[in-house]
């Protein structure tokens, strides 16, 4: 029965019946702390029947509520259809497209400050370091409000003024996180090759950037893309923050559209349920795919 | 390669009483030898003396403190050194073979002469399969390092240590993780390249081996050479009683 609190991120309970090493499984690469899956892990580890569990909620929990409205049942599931195509067209899609976006900037940086992360030369390593720590240990909202705050909202280049459109700032935003969470990735997959590769190629001969681009990487490619995939995941479930700030993401839209309609309460369980099913749809076999590579990656090499 | 103000007559590696601590621990105090070109030289000793530390500084994978190494006239420990230059000369075979698993075994020999020598593909290919067949691995020319056994792991990690042509190539007891069986196979290769008259530097813990084929052997104990001098004479009459001591024990 312990066993069921490791479902919980965080916590970590065993029961031990042995305290003989060898005794023990064998855990190939236990993840340490930049290649930890956890949180796909656990979103993994929940039954695929929460789906249809989550869409129950949805539409059951009106009924309760009916009993003492005019509103009906019906009423409710004919307004969230009436708005299912405004909310999931132009909310959860824009959802996913800042996710894309976010994960394409913060990969690409975050692969560079890597990289600088492991530099030989002292100051590009510590700032790279340092940039890491102070972006992977800041609350992401607070990051989301410094870059929509300070931001302009346009840019003048020569004389014509290009407009930044808000979803394009809170892509910057988020793109930090992902960038210093992405750079620690990169890190620990590096440091996790062998040191005996790298003297195989200084044997060679090799210069560091031959050996960092066409021996070290190459190896270790597939182990960052199951923690690159979890990072997506987390990202994805943390799009929702941009709502606080006013882009117009599911979110915002389902309480644009509820106040459309009177503000019934009844509404507000199936419309949030009906976004919380659709990130979980979308989300849950992420996490199982993650897994699963981890599980083919973690065998090879 | 660089000749520089190398001549044949003087040694290929020379190494003047060299030191070398990692923090408080001194390894190496004061180790002096000199190698002539086409000569195989065995260092032997107990587990911990230095001898890996030793040949590792040759290559300035580790680097010393003070003394002198000297490889085809380069000084290894210059501060100026072009290290790429030194490696270019100095190859080096490990003990856990350390081949790049995502590549075969012909591309593991392709790689570093097409890369860092910036010769032609074909002109690879070329030598890559004469090294290949060289050391009898003709029909695994194509699989990668995790589908060979060890024995043919290290063969190939021979083919790609001379595809570089070096001068000299540095052996970390390339045998010590193989199965006794297939320890023979690399035996074999390493005096086939020791026939041809390759420059060898080996440390290892095969007796019959030194003695066979070593033009010299040296003996190194707590970071001294305690006694050296032809497998002949070494292994018949050692004078210190520690040479003694570590012979009898595994003889």
């Amino acid at each position: 029965m312990f066993n069921n609190f490791n479902k919980i991120p965080g916590v970590t309970s065993f029961q031990s019946k042995t305290d003989l090493p060898v005794l023990l499984p064998y855990q190939a690469r236990s993840s340490g702390d930049p290649l930890d899956l956890r949180f796909s892990r656990w979103l993994a580890s929940s039954s695929p029947w929460l789906m249809f569990a989550l869409f129950l909620l949805v539409s059951l929990y009106p009924m309760a509520v009916m009993a003492q409205s005019k509103y009906t049942l019906e009423d409710a599931f004919s307004t969230l259809w009436r708005w299912l195509p405004f909310v999931v067209g132009s909310g959860f899609v824009m959802n996913l497209l800042i996710s894309f976006f976010t994960m394409l900037i913060g990969t690409a940086t975050g692969i560079l400050l890597g990289l600088g992360q492991i530099s030989l030369l002292p100051p590009v390593r510590k700032l790279s370091w340092f940039t890491t720590q102070l972006f992977r240990n800041s609350p992401w909202l607070v990051l989301l409000f410094i870059v929509m705050l300070t931001f302009p909202f346009e840019i003048e280049i020569g004389d014509s003024i290009t407009h930044i459109p808000d979803w394009m700032k809170a892509v910057f935003g988020l793109s930090l996180p992902i960038m210093a969470n992405i750079s620690e990735v990169v890190r620990g997959a590096v440091q996790s090759v062998p040191t005996g590769q790298w003297e195989a190629a200084e044997s060679l001969a090799y210069s560091r950037t031959q050996t960092i681009w066409k021996i070290i990487l190459p190896q270790c490619f597939k182990r960052m893309i199951p923690p690159w995939m979890n990072w997506y995941a987390i990202l994805t479930m943390a799009t929702p923050l941009v709502s606080l700030l006013g882009v117009e993401e599911i979110v915002t839209l389902s309480r644009q559209a509820m106040e459309a309609e009177d503000n019934h309460p009844e509404l507000l369980i199936p419309f949030f349920g009906f976004a919380l099913f659709l990130f979980f749809a979308y989300c849950y076999p992420i996490a199982r795919w993650t897994l699963k590579l981890e599980e083919r990656y973690s065998v090879k090499l | 390669m660089t000749t520089n103000n190398w001549t044949p007559e003087q040694p290929i590696v020379s190494v003047k009483d060299v030191h070398k601590s990692f923090g408080e621990l001194e390894v190496l105090k004061g180790i002096s030898f000199d190698v002539m070109k086409g000569e195989v030289i065995c260092i032997i000793g107990p587990s911990g003396s230095g001898k890996s530390t030793l040949i590792r500084c040759i290559n300035a994978l580790n680097e010393i403190n003070s003394g002198s190494i000297k490889v085809h006239g380069l000084e290894v420990n210059d501060p100026d050194l072009n290290k790429l230059e030194l490696r270019k000369n100095v190859g080096m075979v490990f003990q856990q073979y350390n081949l790049f698993p995502h590549k075969t075994a012909l591309e593991n020999i392709m790689m570093a002469p097409m890369l860092v020598l910036k010769e032609s593909k074909e002109e690879v290919r070329a030598k890559a399969e004469v090294l290949i067949s060289k050391v009898r691995l003709d029909d695994k020319k194509n699989s990668y390092p995790g589908e060979l056994s060890g024995g043919q792991q290290q063969r190939v990690a021979i083919a790609r240590s001379l595809a570089m042509n070096p001068d000299v190539i540095l052996f970390d007891e390339v045998t010590a993780a193989l199965d006794p069986e297939t320890v023979k196979e690399v035996l074999v290769t390493i005096q086939d390249l020791a026939s041809e008259g390759m420059t060898c530097i080996l440390v290892t813990h095969e007796m019959g081996f030194a003695r066979e084929l070593a033009d010299h052997i040296y003996f190194t104990d707590r970071g001294v050479i305690v006694e050296h001098g032809p497998p002949a004479t070494f292994f018949k009459k050692a004078k210190d009683p520690r040479t003694k001591e570590f012979l009898s024990q595994i003889l």
